[in-house]
């Protein structure tokens, strides 16, 4: 219970106190870095969705690149305006999504890895491939958003009303993914994951929820690539490679899934290390690559098992300070409070 | 209620079940009993569709159900357990059965993900239904447990209530009792004549002679795929075919 009411404190006190006053407090490129983060947690709880049904999908960032190359066409070829084109590129990222998860959900374990692979670099190899209207090698520009022309000052091509943008459309994809974790059908893909054939002889239908969790998971992936395309103002097929693809594993592995923080505190501390090891970055991902052994070595599910791991070493210090309460007297009142109030 | 109708399935060039007729009248315990390997799960896999018979065809409540996807056939009202009872072991006894609900639950996607007032009170009512399908198995006090941390008998236990919470008219029970000490088993088949008793068809297989002999009303047994004996438990127990079966060596457990 504790440690709900510190995480809420958190969030209430003091992450929009970190969140509104960092982009003034920091330079321009630090602020760029910040959006990065943004975009890259929304990419990581979106892929978290995709996981909780058992699967680790390979195709993600090309999933994300959809939404980046919908909006390009969208906003640059047809003019859409951004805010129709977030939403819109973020559906084209969950209708591909949908189909390709469809035969994926199919596939289990080591098949399912290999072809969500495959389509991933299937869609990927399409944008090189055609010049028209994709852009081949060379990708696409990106047109910069603009929101309100008549406002001079909230000029989207700078880094701190960018960073606003990317925030709110974070917060809301977050809103929107915990919500659906917390719901009976995050639990139903949990249940899924724990054991499949149970979930379908009590009449669950596991094809349907693992299409859902895939396309939902790719539609948010796909706002990620939007808001990514519109800050980078050019895209190019490389960009989401496969190199991308396993930093994100990486992220994800390290923070750990089951919890739905726990790919967040995954992606913010290991890109707060690949900022303060900035000098060594030839060696960034040799150390990455150390950290992730470790991890699975000592730490196999990741941070968020840290705090489950290192309480009982505090609590016994605590249990050891406290007389044993005597048994005979039975005391009514507060000693008798925790207890019942824990159900 | 059940009808099988020269059921077969073939592995290759193993026949694990072969041309198997069977007929499971309403409101009984019928068994399903054979050596190791003799293909008792094949059936049960058949029925519940998570397997497609080479030939023959599944008749339930009238309705052919052959080649079904399985999530279909719970939703006619057949449920099924697992062998080691399996249950979703991560989330709690409570959560194990709501989740098994799925099929009464009474809200769509959206519903379950918006949440509104209406939604809310279902779900209160649905938890109502699983703490009272609890409560009916003995299993109220551990319903905050998790439930990979319970004891093998009351797994089971929850093993049958989630298999109930999806409202069958039949379940099919693989192996309810074993890995069980004789206390465990006893309340086991117990709760499973409860079930009955409540209307509730049941088709179980099972290796514990004694169980079956107490508890079934009637008794299918196969060998190789094979039907060689069926009817009343102690008629099939002494038929000497069962007994070679068995090399005698479970069967004189019955007369004990």
């Amino acid at each position: 219970m504790q440690n709900i009411s510190y995480r809420q404190a958190f969030f209430i006190g003091v992450f929009p106190i970190i969140a509104v006053s960092a982009p003034f407090t920091l330079s321009g490129y630090k602020v760029d870095l910040l959006t990065n983060l943004l975009i890259n947690i929304m990419l990581v709880s979106s892929f978290r969705l995709i996981t909780t049904t058992g699967g680790w999908s390979l195709a993600h960032i090309p999933m994300m690149g959809c939404g980046a190359y919908a909006s390009a066409l969208f906003t640059g070829a047809l003019g859409v305006p951004f805010l129709i084109s977030l939403p819109l590129s973020g559906l084209t990222a969950g209708l591909i999504g949908a189909l390709i998860g469809y035969p994926l959900a199919r596939t289990k374990g080591f098949a399912f890895f290999v072809a969500s692979f495959a389509a991933g670099e299937a869609i990927r190899l399409s944008w090189m491939r055609f010049k028209v209207p994709f852009g081949g090698h060379s990708g696409l520009m990106v047109p910069i958003p603009d929101l309100f022309e008549s406002v001079s000052w909230l000029d989207f091509s700078t880094a701190v009303p960018y960073y606003f943008l990317t925030l709110l459309v974070t917060l809301i994809c977050l809103a929107v993914l915990y919500r659906l974790d917390r719901s009976r059908i995050g639990n139903t893909l949990k249940a899924i994951e724990s054991h499949e054939d149970l979930t379908r002889s009590v009449g669950i239908n596991r094809t349907k929820y693992k299409v859902i969790a895939f396309s939902v998971g790719s539609f948010f992936a796909g706002i990620a690539g939007v808001v990514l395309a519109h800050r980078l103002w050019a895209i190019e097929p490389h960009q989401f490679g496969f190199t991308t693809t396993l930093y994100l594993l990486v992220w994800v592995v390290f923070g750990g899934s089951h919890t739905f923080s726990g790919p967040i505190y995954g992606v913010v501390s290991l890109t707060l290390l690949a900022e303060v090891l900035r000098p060594l970055a030839e060696w960034v991902p040799m150390i990455f690559g150390a950290i992730i052994i470790l991890t699975l070595i000592f730490l196999p599910d990741g941070l968020e098992s840290l705090p489950g791991k290192i309480r009982p070493y505090l609590w016994k210090g605590k249990e050891r300070r406290e007389p044993p309460p005597p048994a005979e007297e039975t005391r009514p009142g507060p000693m008798a409070a925790p207890e019942s109030s824990e159900r | 209620m059940l009808e099988l109708h020269a059921l077969t399935k073939a592995f290759g060039q193993n026949t694990a079940v072969m041309s198997l007729d069977l007929r499971l009248r309403e409101g009984q315990i019928m068994g399903l009993i054979g050596p190791n390997g003799s293909g008792k799960t094949t059936v049960f896999n058949l029925v519940s569709g998570f397997l497609t018979p080479t030939r023959g065809r599944i008749y339930f409540q009238g309705r052919d159900i052959t080649g079904l996807p399985p999530h279909k056939i719970a939703r006619l009202g057949l449920a099924r357990t697992f062998q080691l009872t399996a249950v979703f072991r991560e989330f709690t006894v409570l959560e194990n059965v709501i989740l098994c609900c799925h099929l009464h639950s009474g809200t769509n996607l959206w519903q379950q993900f918006l949440r509104d007032r209406k939604t809310r009170r279902k779900e209160k009512s649905v938890e109502y239904k699983a703490m009272g399908l609890l409560e009916w198995m003995g299993l109220k006090e551990l319903a905050f447990d998790r439930a990979g941390d319970l004891p093998h008998g009351h797994v089971a236990g929850l093993g049958i209530a989630n298999a109930l919470a999806a409202e069958p008219r039949l379940i099919l029970l693989d192996e309810p009792v074993g890995g069980m000490n004789p206390t465990e088993t006893e309340e086991t088949m117990e709760r499973i004549r409860r079930v009955r008793d409540n209307g509730i068809s049941v088709f179980l297989v099972e290796h514990d002679m004694r169980a079956v002999l107490s508890t079934c009303d009637e008794v299918t047994c196969i060998n190789f795929g094979n039907k060689i004996a069926e009817g009343p438990p102690r008629a099939v127990c002494e038929h000497p075919e069962v007994i070679e079966a068995y090399l005698g060596g479970e069967v004189e457990e019955c007369y004990l």
